[in-house]
């Protein structure tokens, strides 16, 4: 326990006590709608992405905000569009992280409390990208994730799958001087939640990345090649075009992989463009670390 | 080197409280302390309703409009200004934050001075990709005139980017996320006049 390298990150009260066998298990909604339903509009969606694409136009890099399919968007995406604005001088700038904030076995998510978790150990690695190709060096990354079964230590996360005592599910790092991150895991299981009946998330791992730029920030959700629940997840699907999709899709790299121990994902992330006036020092990197 | 496509976003889902809030994430500065101010506001969606489950992050220059490149945000010694700070909202759609007041950020040359504003990031359930937004200070008429985003804007929409200063001195700034009162949200990767 006094190895807990994540000790301080998560509240008291976000922690669930151990599970209840079923007590999660409410009785199935008549009234939910079926995945049926959901697929319909997902395809819908899709034809006429297709159609517009046809037509000229440009594809789309992001999810939609306003994407029904997943309900709980209907009341939380803006009405009115994103209005232009050029970057002034702190959204130029990101925080700065370092070793201060950040211990070096944060990455290993398989070593935060006394025993092994359950289930596949793997290697997540990649790096962290501008969109001019240039590494982001020095800055934060943060991931979390749910455990083997496919559950979160979370209050609200009360399916009946068990929790796995040797598994939180989060982990932190600071990426090197060429922009890479490595963490080890556990592979995630999927996840029921309540969007639909029978709705069942795709594995994922949450990601949370900062730029050089605070304008660069994003949060997204990496996922795992040849996932069969991809078609019919709504947040997946969110994002409109196939080649978009892909980028959210780690690849399995068996270099990466280490004998007699855990298999290895390859997933690099990139952010929108800076649009800071570049030193040449500041090109080079720095760790971010430097008082 | 050819440009890159960005890695699209994702929502952050609902089971973020476990991983990505951390002890003091909202303090910049220790509550109480000499210079410090309240940031508080509530966040809602489009029924007019408080969302719990949305966390916010702001990142400002220090008092003196100085942009802050200090490490130790996530482990708060108590007296390092960072800059940055995040908060979940409680059950009733709440933030709050400790900081200060930023002051004026340098001029970009022949460009005219930007009145001093705060820079926000927004995550929620529901919410597929993060958006971008800015609290402005109240104060200093002239200034708020003369930014480049609050005169684009017309004056019901600029209103919503502006806080209200407080009777303790401290700043109330609500988040609409849809609807009648709905915040300016920010676009940094269009050209010019491609949006709205």
């Amino acid at each position: 326990m006094l190895q807990d390298a994540n000790a301080g990150h998560y509240q008291d009260d976000e922690l669930v006590p151990a599970a209840e066998p079923h007590a999660g298990h409410a009785p199935l909604d008549a009234a939910a709608e079926t995945q049926a339903d959901l697929s319909a509009e997902i395809e819908a969606i899709g034809d006429a992405y297709a159609r517009a694409l046809k037509d000229g136009a440009a594809p789309e890099t992001q999810p939609r905000l306003d994407f029904a399919p997943y309900r709980s968007s209907i009341l939380r995406h803006p009405t009115k569009s994103l209005h232009h604005a050029d970057p002034e001088t702190i959204e130029l700038y990101s925080p700065a992280f370092g070793h201060q904030d950040v211990h070096a076995l944060e990455s290993d998510l398989t070593i935060q409390h006394n025993g092994e978790p359950l289930g596949e150990r793997i290697i997540v690695q990649g790096k962290v990208l501008d969109g001019d190709g240039r590494p982001v060096a020095g800055q934060l990354v943060e991931i979390w994730q749910a455990n083997a079964a496919g559950r979160y230590i979370h209050k609200r996360d009360q399916h009946p799958a068990p929790l796995d005592p040797n598994f939180t599910g989060v982990g932190r790092c600071i990426t090197g001087p060429d922009g890479s991150y490595r963490f080890s895991t556990i592979k995630p299981g999927a996840y029921p939640w309540k969007n639909h009946l029978n709705a069942w998330r795709p594995a994922h791992i949450h990601f949370s990345l900062f730029g050089t730029d605070f304008t660069q920030r994003i949060v997204t959700q990496m996922y795992f090649p040849g996932d069969q629940l991809f078609p019919l997840d709504p947040i997946y699907q969110s994002i409109v075009d196939q080649d978009a999709r892909d980028r959210l899709v780690a690849r399995y790299d068996h270099e990466l992989t280490s004998p007699e121990w855990a298999l290895g994902y390859n997933w690099d992330i990139v952010l929108s463009g800076s649009k800071r006036t570049w030193t040449e020092n500041e090109a080079f990197g720095d760790a971010g670390d430097e008082e | 080197m050819g440009k890159l496509t960005p890695t699209p976003g994702q929502t952050v889902g609902p089971f973020y409280g476990y991983a990505l809030p951390f002890p003091k994430d909202n303090e910049l500065l220790a509550p109480g302390s000499a210079g410090s101010i309240r940031l508080q506001g509530t966040v809602y969606d489009g029924a007019g309703e408080p969302i719990p489950d949305a966390i916010l992050e702001i990142w400002q220059p220090d008092a003196e409009g100085n942009v802050v490149q200090r490490t130790g945000s996530l482990v708060r010694d108590g007296y390092t200004f960072t800059g940055w700070g995040r908060a979940a909202v409680g059950n009733s759609g709440v933030f709050t934050f400790t900081t200060v007041n930023p002051g004026p950020t340098p001029p970009v040359p022949g460009k005219p001075a930007a009145a001093p504003f705060i820079s926000v990031a927004v995550f929620a359930r529901g919410l597929m990709n993060r958006l971008f937004t800015r609290i402005y200070l109240p104060e200093n008429e002239e200034a708020l005139a003369a930014d480049p985003l609050l005169s684009s804007l017309d004056p019901e929409r600029r209103s919503t980017l502006i806080a209200r200063r407080d009777p303790d001195g401290g700043l109330t700034w609500d988040l609409r996320l849809q609807g009648a009162n709905e915040t300016v949200f920010l676009d940094f990767e269009s050209v010019e006049g491609a949006s709205q």
